[in-house]
């Protein structure tokens, strides 16, 4: 029983979350793009592009790096837990050695991998960051506010998979129950993607873009060295 | 559908109308009517659909917003407002346009009264936040947007509804008319002329090299800062005009959120171009003025590039290069000894790039220049802008969001502020009279004409 709910949820199931992930974000990517207005928004978006893309890029390039921006260096505690959280949940599940093994059975290619000692600190900062990140919500009176329940829910979402791999790759418990729990967790993360907020794992880099090119093309970046983020 | 007669969905077309509006004293009618007014819901989620559902800058933020709170520090009325978590900028747009949208417009009226109050007692629009989002997201545009939907709604402050009114009337924001600003024109020429012999005040030459374009309290209140801008072209050699119609820059429609009411005044000013044909137009020392005209006017026009038909200078870009140039000479002798400290306006920091210039100008008239900290681009709000200065149901919220500014000020020790802006302007006079902290405040033109060194052909008359 336990071998056939494997075999499903490493099988169809993966194909299915991968299928769904995949498309998904190159069609929120796309239609973000589409739905770019020069009327609407008030950005000559194609009269000039150069201005664009040197804006888009500055704009991009600043927020990725940690005190990059005048924004990261003003909340320098979030800036680190923002960035141990984010960092994690990206270069984790790319990669782990155990999914690189994984890959290689399934698909005959693996991915550069790292050391299981680094893949569990990253884990463990991704559920302190996450720790960090509720007690926030909770404690200060200006994020409060402004939080749901469905802020709580992706948050869930995103956390999920970490723990449920730690616990299994750790032998913590059912081994069996925690690897597929990870699975099915990772799967609805991958799905969940496209279709909640965490859509910003793409619309991020859009909307990044898109600000950095009305920065750049219209509100005095071509009249200046454009906006010091 | 109940609709008041001055409160209502119409827009003020006619002299008639707007008789109306001002004969109704502090507006207590307008309010009256507005707690009767029914909202059209179906007129409010069909304009939603065709403009945020379909497009996808305004849709995508309010669905990844991850409710960070970074943008929360960014926003002055959040900071003078002791950190009032309903001054969250996220909250604040959340709560209002939000629930509009997550409710597919089935708001009513109370709800629509709320977002009024919202979207002009706690935004100016002042774009700080989209700096501090890590999206970008910024709701000064977002603000603005529901400002529009607001307009067509007809849940707008009075003063809005009446200002939007005079740009479609008079194409002006005060009821100047073609007749009363050439009129001014003249008598300032003539005026002044005494003292400074040639001067002019050419009104619609044809291929000049500078079209001049104003804000309408100049003519109306300060005709003096015409007749120095005069003069100052005039040292400086231009050669510059003025239009007879399209000399207004101002755009009250903007801050009313009246998008119908903007194209008509800014494409006024685009006929003016196309009718005298001259190289440039240099805009006055206003701040929201040069963003309606140079900087969302083009969009408004549907002007593909973005750009002004000629291109357009900000007052402080013609000074900054009359000074460069050396068309115009300071008399270092004059140089402002005292520290003074200089108000970057949003409407041309965040959304023209125009730092550099104020502080070269001030490298040429300043001893003792002192930046407020944050500055430049980073710089707050005045507490005056999108429009707050104006209104009176708002004057208790308006002063207390004068705050940050004052503090910023006192900050630097400076006992006096250069303000290129009459919006920016207004609220530093403001806040002097709310708090009585001993500050001046003043326009550059007053200043360069104390400074300027005058050529000796050009010398006033007494002086001869
Ligand atoms: S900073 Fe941006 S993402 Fe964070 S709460 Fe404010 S608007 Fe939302
Ligand atoms: S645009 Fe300015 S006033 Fe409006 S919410 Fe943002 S920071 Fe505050
Ligand atoms: S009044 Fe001045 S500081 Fe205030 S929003 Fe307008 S330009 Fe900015």
């Amino acid at each position: 029983m336990e071998m056939d709910i494997y075999k499903l949820v490493t099988g169809p199931v993966a194909w299915l979350a991968f299928g769904i992930f995949f498309i998904g974000v190159i069609v929120r990517a796309a239609l973000y793009i589409k739905g770019l207005d020069w009327q609407m928004d008030r950005v000559a978006y194609t009269a000039h592009r150069k201005h664009g893309i040197r804006g888009a890029i500055r704009s991009i390039a600043a927020w990725l790096v940690p005190f990059g921006t005048h924004s990261w260096r003003f909340y320098p505690f979030f800036t680190i837990v923002f960035f141990t959280f984010h960092i994690g949940l990206l270069v984790v599940p790319i990669f782990l050695q155990g999914h690189s093994i994984l890959l290689k059975e399934r698909f005959g290619f693996g991915l550069p991998t790292i050391s299981d000692f680094s893949a569990d600190m990253l884990t463990i900062g991704v559920m302190t960051a996450a720790v960090f990140l509720v007690l926030r919500r909770l404690a200060l009176p200006e994020v409060r506010i402004i939080t749901t329940w469905y802020d709580y829910l992706v948050l869930a979402i995103a956390v999920a998979p970490f723990l449920t791999g730690f616990l299994a790759a750790h032998r913590i418990g059912n081994y069996n129950f925690w690897l597929i729990s990870h699975i099915i967790t990772g799967e609805i993360m991958l799905v969940a993607i496209p279709f909640t907020k965490l859509s910003h794992f793409v619309l991020f880099f859009m909307s990044r873009m898109q600000i950095g090119m009305d920065f750049g093309i219209k509100r005095g970046g071509m009249k200046s060295k454009g906006m010091a983020w | 559908m109940a609709l008041g007669k001055l409160c209502n969905r119409e827009p003020v077309n006619t002299l008639e109308q707007l008789q109306e509006l001002l004969n109704d004293k502090g507006g207590k009618q307008y309010y009256e009517e507005m707690s009767d007014l029914d909202v059209d819901q179906a007129l409010l989620w069909n304009t939603i659909q065709k403009t945020i559902k379909a497009k996808s800058r305004i849709k995508t933020w309010l669905e990844i917003c991850a409710h960070c709170g970074m943008c929360a520090d960014s926003c002055f009325l959040y900071l003078a407002n002791n950190k009032d978590p309903e001054q969250v900028p996220s909250y604040k747009i959340q709560s209002t346009l939000g629930e509009i949208v997550k409710r597919k417009g089935k708001v009513d009226n109370a709800f629509m009264q709320k977002v009024m109050d919202t979207a002009w007692s706690k935004c100016t629009c002042c774009n700080r936040c989209g700096l501090y989002c890590p999206f970008g997201i910024d709701m000064g545009v977002m603000f603005s947007y529901l400002r529009g939907l607001c307009f067509q709604q007809g849940f707008i402050p009075w003063e809005m509804k009446i200002g939007s009114g005079m740009h479609r009337v008079f194409r002006a924001q005060m009821d100047v008319t073609t007749e009363d600003w050439v009129e001014t024109c003249e008598w300032m020429a003539e005026e002044w002329e005494e003292d400074w012999p040639g001067l002019e005040i050419p009104v619609d030459k044809e291929n000049a090299d500078i079209l001049y374009t104003v804000n309408a309290r100049e003519p109306k209140h300060y005709p003096e800062d015409l007749a120095e801008a005069a003069v100052l072209f005039h040292l400086a050699g231009e050669n510059w005009t003025v239009p007879s119609e399209g000399w207004e820059e101002t755009s009250l429609a903007m801050f009313a959120g009246d998008w119908e009411g903007c194209k008509l005044q800014v494409q006024s000013v685009y006929d003016a171009m196309k009718r005298l044909n001259p190289k440039r137009m240099v805009v006055t020392e206003c701040g929201h003025a040069y963003r309606a005209t140079v900087i969302e006017g083009p969009y408004w026009a549907g002007l593909k590039d973005g750009q002004t038909p000629i291109p357009s200078l900000h007052y402080v870009e013609w000074v900054a290069e009359a000074l460069r140039t050396g068309k115009l000479k300071i008399d270092p002798a004059k140089r402002i000894k005292e520290p003074v400290t200089y108000q970057d306006s949003c409407n041309y920091i965040r959304n023209a790039g125009l730092a550099d210039c104020a502080r070269e100008i001030m490298s040429y008239i300043a001893e003792d220049f002192r930046e407020m900290t944050p500055n430049r681009e980073h710089n707050f709000c005045c507490g005056g802008g999108g429009g707050f200065n104006g209104i009176g149901r708002y004057r208790k919220e308006r002063n207390i969001g004068l705050k940050v500014k004052c503090d910023q000020i006192l900050a630097t020790g400076a006992k006096l502020v250069i303000s290129p802006c009459h919006n920016c302007w207004d609220a530093i006079r403001d806040l002097e009279e709310v708090f009585e902290v001993g500050i001046r405040w003043s326009f550059l033109k007053p200043l360069l004409l104390k400074m300027v060194i005058v050529p000796d052909h050009l010398k006033p008359s007494e002086e001869e």
